[in-house]
């Protein structure tokens, strides 16, 4: 088999983010390449949440809706997987006894015979290494280093666990096997780490936030880093209190973000207005979840980009990237800092639930491809904030290193940033602030195109990896995949493939085709089809293969 | 002319208005404290007091309404450097950014918190303000106002605000001595500083205050207890009503632990990056 994909579904509070993280290490460190990526409700104990675990000898960048093995926490897990189960699904359940295509393992019977009914989640780790064929003293000993910090009572009971789990697994003969690959090196980690690793090559000094899913693992992170690397954190009392924060940090020179969802995002677009008259940067990641209002906290959507496209009253420039994978997360987040005091913009990161909670390897980030200039100035003793005469791009000085003074102001104001109400410097403030757009398109990120095609499917932001791997399962060599990274403003090279496209399919995370509408007003070319899901889950690779797949054949393409 | 006076300056504010006797006030404290124009940053929101960085030479944040205590807040942690004062009015502050000066004061930033307090709005010309007293009418609340008004020194020491004092427009010289102290107390100090509105507000006139108000004497600001007690006097006692030795928001910071450079001056240490990426391999 080229890869098998593994769920563990079970209640809220039952540890299935110990059993993923166990697995997730166990097969990276025996050379495969793994893929997780999670589906929990808003709640701390209870209901049912899903991980998948996709294990290959090749990278697997994406989820499938194939299910090879399953295992079930409780009745409630089995009835809520229900709809993925095929006939040759394998399909375990903690009970003593079976039923119809169901094996039931005592998981907790076992765990407690171990020591203690804790290790009920390496017991069904061990299961999954057993049925899949992994050495069990390999597993073992991998067991052993990653329970390393418990006391020798647990640190055993663990290894006891996973051996029972192993003996039992290994028992069911299910015929799943996969090789491993060349994994041995690279580097494990979720979405929101590689953002909060893009920040700190982005020389990130300030980040305040008020902790909302799915955005809030960034705070955390670089929270947890603070010390280290020198950054200031605050969790504000509102998202209105952090961008006013950020701003700020901005004025005196230091690179700030916040980090929030669509919600909180509706909070600070006065503050990104403010950002947009005063020619402050600011980073801004959004994480987006389906709205509107609270929608599904815990889920996935691509619902916002209207919303940053058009945040903030008045008009105003602004730059809006979309990480299609971890590596661009990393770089795309460390450029948002460039780009935004090179600008003096406000620069959107737009993430969703689905790549913040992402765990997948990647071979390297790297820190070279990340551009270091500083912008800002010592103000001079005639130095005006908002000079005219050399183009849209006055220098940001910053407070307290020259003569000079800085001044902004949220009124229209003249170019020593006073408050103004002369109509003709209103004409030229406006001006210069627009015309920084023009500037900003030197520095566009390209389209990435591949393969070559006829048609071509467009997509933006996280669906990247499961775009190119739906594509190539069509097995169409007449397909490409054109995935756009910034959003706004975008690259001219857009228009021009879209133009010789016999057929443009976008697929997107909501219903309304956001991406779309953009598209076509800035490219004069809108899609003939559209692919859009908004249940709240994310795609996957085999399902959106047979819908691009069926689109092009209904259209006789 | 002094250091921080600008040359043809157009000032908004209505003749007789408060403000500027205020504005000779904090201009005569930073002299006396020899607070060179560069080395100040004075953050406001929205209305005729927050116009003072545009009469006072400065480096100015002129913001959104309500939000110029979080942008202070965030301007001193990251420049410690920096002498850093929120000026706003009664409206922008105590209204719109009241949920903002809870948790200001919760983390006690070095900062001065100057409130211009005239009990009524005057850019939107007249409405009630968080602060008007119940019964004062006005074309918004033409039977009187109807809710209690917000008493901001009670609340600051409630908060257990680090300095929290009360002073009248009327009296330059009183007024100019609060904000030294106010600027040279190391932590959040808020200054309410009782002030007429002549336009718009014909009941707290200057007599008004002179005669519901009074200069502290023999009190001393550490005793909460007897803080609270004045705060809720209805004699209102002009004076440094309250202080404490808190620990201060940006020497809390880990960023400061060992460091004292301004955030600005900060280069990314790419060893020290490329080891914490390379703590991602399995």
């Amino acid at each position: 088999m080229e890869d098998v994909n593994i769920v563990i579904c079970g209640a809220a509070g039952q540890g299935i983010k110990t059993v993923e993280k166990l697995l997730t290490r166990i097969f990276a460190k025996s050379g495969y390449f793994v893929f997780s990526t999670k589906e929990y409700m808003s709640r701390i104990r209870g209901g049912s949440n899903a991980t998948d675990l996709r294990i290959s000898g090749r990278p697997p960048r994406c989820p499938v809706e194939r299910v090879d093995l399953l295992i079930t926490l409780d009745e409630a897990a089995l009835a809520h997987m229900q709809g993925r189960i095929s006939d040759k699904t394998v399909v375990i359940m903690d009970g003593e006894a079976g039923r119809q295509g169901v094996h039931a393992i005592p998981l907790k019977q076992l765990a407690k015979e171990a020591g203690r009914a804790v290790y009920a989640n390496t017991v069904a780790a061990g299961i999954v290494a057993g049925a899949l064929g992994l050495g069990k003293q390999e597993g073992q000993d991998l067991v052993g280093t990653f329970f390393s910090k418990l006391g020798d009572e647990d640190k055993q009971g663990n290894a006891k666990a996973f051996a029972t789990g192993w003996e039992k697994g290994e028992a069911l003969h299910t015929g799943l096997a996969v090789q491993p690959g060349q994994a041995a090196g690279q580097l494990l980690m979720s979405g929101g780490t590689a953002v909060g690793l893009g920040a700190l090559a982005g020389n990130v000094r300030f980040i305040c936030s008020y902790p909302m899913s799915p955005s809030t693992a960034v705070l955390i992170f670089l929270a947890q880093h603070a010390r280290e690397f020198g950054v200031v954190v605050e969790q504000a009392e509102d998202e209105i209190s952090a961008v006013n924060m950020g701003l700020g940090a901005w004025f005196t020179g230091a690179r700030a973000m916040v980090t929030t969802s669509g919600g909180g995002l509706a909070l600070m677009t006065e503050g990104i207005s403010l950002a947009g008259m005063t020619e402050t940067p600011l980073v801004l990641h959004v994480a987006q979840r389906p709205g509107p209002a609270t929608g599904l906290p815990t889920r996935t959507a691509q619902e916002d980009l209207d919303l940053v496209l058009h945040a903030g009253h008045g008009e105003f420039p602004r730059i809006i990237l979309a990480p299609g994978n971890l590596e661009q997360a990393f770089l795309l987040t460390a450029r948002a800092f460039w780009l935004a005091e090179k600008y003096q913009v406000p620069v959107f990161i737009l993430t969703d639930q689905y790549l913040m909670d992402s765990f997948y390897q990647v071979p390297e980030l790297r820190i070279g491809d990340v551009p270091l200039e500083r912008f800002m100035i010592k103000p001079g003793e005639n130095y005006k904030r908002y000079a005219l005469g050399k183009g849209p791009l006055s220098p940001m000085g910053i407070p307290g290193t020259g003569e000079g003074l800085v001044c902004l102001d949220s009124d229209e104001h003249d170019t020593e940033g006073h408050i103004s109400e002369d109509l003709d410097v209103r004409v030229q403030m406006v001006d210069k602030r627009r015309g920084k757009l023009k500037e900003i398109a030197r520095d566009v990120l390209e389209p990435e195109v591949s393969g070559q095609g006829r048609h071509v499917v467009v997509c933006w932001g996280s669906t990247r990896p499961v775009c190119l791997e739906a594509v190539k399962r069509t097995g169409r060599d007449d397909v490409a995949v054109c995935h756009v990274s910034q959003v706004y403003p975008i690259s001219r090279r857009l228009g021009e493939l879209l133009e010789q496209a016999e057929t443009v399919i976008t697929v997107e995370n909501n219903a309304s085709g956001q991406f779309g509408r953009l598209m076509a007003e800035l490219t004069g070319r809108g899609p003939d089809h559209e692919i859009l899901r908004y249940d709240g889950l994310p795609f996957k690779a085999d399902t959106l293969a047979g819908d691009i797949a069926e689109i092009l054949q209904r259209s006789g393409a | 002319m002094n250091v921080y006076d600008i040359k043809g300056l157009d000032i908004a504010w209505c003749p007789g208005c408060g403000n500027f006797a205020i504005r000779k006030a904090l201009i005569q404290a930073l002299e006396e404290l020899g607070i060179q124009p560069n080395e100040l940053v004075i953050t406001s929101g929205i209305g005729q007091a927050p116009k003072m960085p545009h009469y006072v030479r400065c480096n100015c944040f002129n913001g959104l309404h309500g939000r110029a205590v979080p942008v202070a807040t965030a301007v001193k942690a990251c420049n410690p450097g920096l002498t850093v004062i929120a000026e706003g009015g009664d409206g922008d502050m105590y209204g719109e950014g009241g949920n903002h000066i809870l948790h200001c004061m919760r983390r006690n930033p070095d900062i001065v918190h100057l409130v211009h307090n005239n009990m009524v709005y005057g850019l939107t010309k007249g409405q009630a303000s968080p602060t008007s007293m119940a019964g004062f009418a006005t074309p918004a609340q033409p039977e009187g106002v109807i809710v209690n008004p917000l008493n901001p020194i009670a609340l600051a020491v409630a908060m257990d605000a680090s300095f929290v004092a009360r002073a009248f427009a009327g009296d330059v010289e009183h007024l100019a001595g609060i904000i030294q102290q106010a600027v040279q107390h190391t932590g959040y100090a808020l200054v309410d500083i009782l002030q007429p509105c002549v336009s718009f507000n014909d009941v707290n006139t200057y007599k008004w205050f002179k005669e519901h108000s009074y200069l502290l004497k023999d009190h001393d600001p550490r005793d909460r207890r007897a803080a609270f007690a004045l705060a809720v006097q209805e004699k209102m006692a002009l004076g440094v009503i309250y202080t404490n030795e808190r620990k201060t928001f940006g020497k809390q910071q880990a960023a400061y632990a060992g460091n004292d450079a301004p955030l600005y001056a900060r280069e990314l240490n790419r060893d020290k990056l490329k080891a914490l990426i390379n703590s991602f391999v399995l």
